[in-house]
């Protein structure tokens, strides 16, 4: 299967490109619009600051390329920032134009509690999900970041609580999202990466 | 449910060796880095740190290579640091397969370097590792920063940088008491609550750690989001899922099963 692995400079690539290969799974590393035309999959990592996530797909041309081909209905994978990319806006960098496929808007968790929020915690399934199939509210998953979409949980089928409740995975049609790192998290984390393999194959 | 308790083994190096020395000094082998990353991948960690403690600009290429046989092992999040001086020093490190970074001298010297860090790679992303020793002549609690490895104790106080280094972007702090780190007489509680509890972001507590008991009460009374120990793992005196299971019995949320 052709998977793209969107590469924008992100520290997470190598990661995530290992998970999936202990899955068997082969990704191709995308730096160039072209190279999204023949994707089956297509998986967006991300860590670091918002602005720089979107600064550098626009750099590298990809915002277009990107939203053509998830309107074909490809099966697409954010992880972290690649899930907040998807909303309009964020407040971590708000003059910056997001994705803007998903309603709702990205913001800080409340500084009730220690930020970021960093470390294992577990999710709450609010809808059923291929995405999540086998896992369960004991399991525990690894979050590292600071912002998050509270604001709505409308596409949320799962969240997740830190200060605040917040999507922790998403799904809407064909796009899914997870705000903590599945590749870093352990055999809960594998096992949801095989579920995205599987649903895109 | 809530956010768990980490439990992180620390794999201090010469570049390419894990050694374990007391008190910062007398150092001796304990294994190779990629073989303990893989077993405590597999044993229930949830994060794994790893210091260059030579740091030296000739092992340089060995650490990155450490880095990236460590990373390779790993389903669980990766700190590394020792010797960073600057953005560059960071980028080939994070190239090389960590999660995030840990600095410290360099920091002290050069507190802008945080920022420069924090700008590039998110707060999430960078430690900064704060070696603390009791200042026995104040006449309030105190604590005094060391660098260099431990050789020099400044007269920077611990909790003012820590709330320093937070405001310039470090995302954690990596707190080890240099009066307990090789003893196993226990954390330092008084140490690590009260810069836990002066800073927002998470603290993991490092120094002195030897039985259940001493993670027990380093989470519930010193504040700690975090507990580091290196030896008691490395000699398995202490296995992690024993460890995770006095936790759970203690009402301690912690990851498990692992």
């Amino acid at each position: 299967m052709n998977i793209a692995l969107i590469d924008y400079g992100a520290g997470n690539v190598p990661s995530v490109e290992r998970a999936m290969q202990k899955l068997g799974a082969t990704t191709r590393r995308v730096t160039q619009p072209a190279e999204l035309s023949a994707a089956k999959a297509i998986i967006l990592p991300g860590v670091g600051h918002y602005a720089a996530m979107l600064r550098a797909l626009d750099a590298q041309d990809l915002r277009t390329a990107l939203l053509a081909a998830i309107s074909r209905g490809v099966p697409f994978l954010g992880i972290c920032l690649g899930l907040q990319a998807l909303y309009a806006s964020s407040e971590e960098a708000p003059t910056l134009a997001g994705l803007g496929l998903l309603d709702g808007a990205v913001k800080s968790l409340p500084n009730t509690v220690k930020l970021p929020h960093m470390g294992w915690n577990c999710l709450r399934a609010v809808k059923e999900s291929p995405l999540l199939e086998g896992l369960n509210d004991s399991d525990y998953f690894y979050f590292a970041h600071t912002f998050a979409v509270t604001d709505t949980l409308a596409d949320a089928v799962a969240t997740c609580d830190h200060g605040t409740s917040f999507t922790a995975v998403l799904q809407r049609k064909n796009i899914f999202a997870t705000q903590f790192h599945p590749e870093k998290s352990g055999d809960a984390g594998a096992r949801l990466l095989k579920n995205f393999l599987e649903l895109a194959a | 449910m809530s956010l768990a308790h980490r439990i992180i083994p620390c794999l201090d190096t010469d570049g390419a060796r894990v050694v374990k020395g007391v008190n910062f000094v007398g150092l001796r082998d304990a294994g190779d880095p990629a073989e303990l990353a893989a077993r405590y991948n597999a044993a229930g960690a949830d994060e794994l740190i790893v210091l260059d403690i030579a740091a030296s600009h000739e092992r340089r290429p060995t650490f990155l290579q450490t880095i990236r046989r460590v990373a390779a092992e790993l389903a669980i999040p990766l700190a590394a640091g020792g010797g960073i001086r600057s953005l560059e020093d960071a980028r080939s490190v994070v190239r090389a397969g960590a999660d995030k970074v840990t600095v410290n001298t360099a920091a002290v010297e050069r507190p802008d370097l945080i920022s420069e860090l924090s700008a590039e790679f998110g707060a999430q992303a960078v430690v900064v590792a704060i070696d603390a020793k009791l200042d026995e002549s104040a006449p309030a609690a105190r604590w005094d920063v060391g660098v260099r490895g431990g050789r020099e104790i400044t007269k920077l106080d611990a909790l003012l940088w820590a709330q320093r280094a937070v405001a310039l972007g470090a995302g954690e702090i990596l707190l080890t008491s240099m009066d307990r780190d090789g003893t196993l007489s226990g954390f330092d509680i008084a140490l690590t609550s009260t810069i836990s509890r002066a800073v927002s972001v998470p603290v993991i507590a490092s120094g002195g750690a030897k039985t259940p008991l001493h993670f027990a009460q380093i989470f519930s009374e010193g504040a700690a989001d975090a507990a580091l120990a290196a030896s008691i793992f490395h000699d398995g005196v202490q296995s992690i899922r024993d460890l995770k299971r006095f936790l759970t019995a203690a009402n301690i949320e912690v990851r498990f099963p692992c």
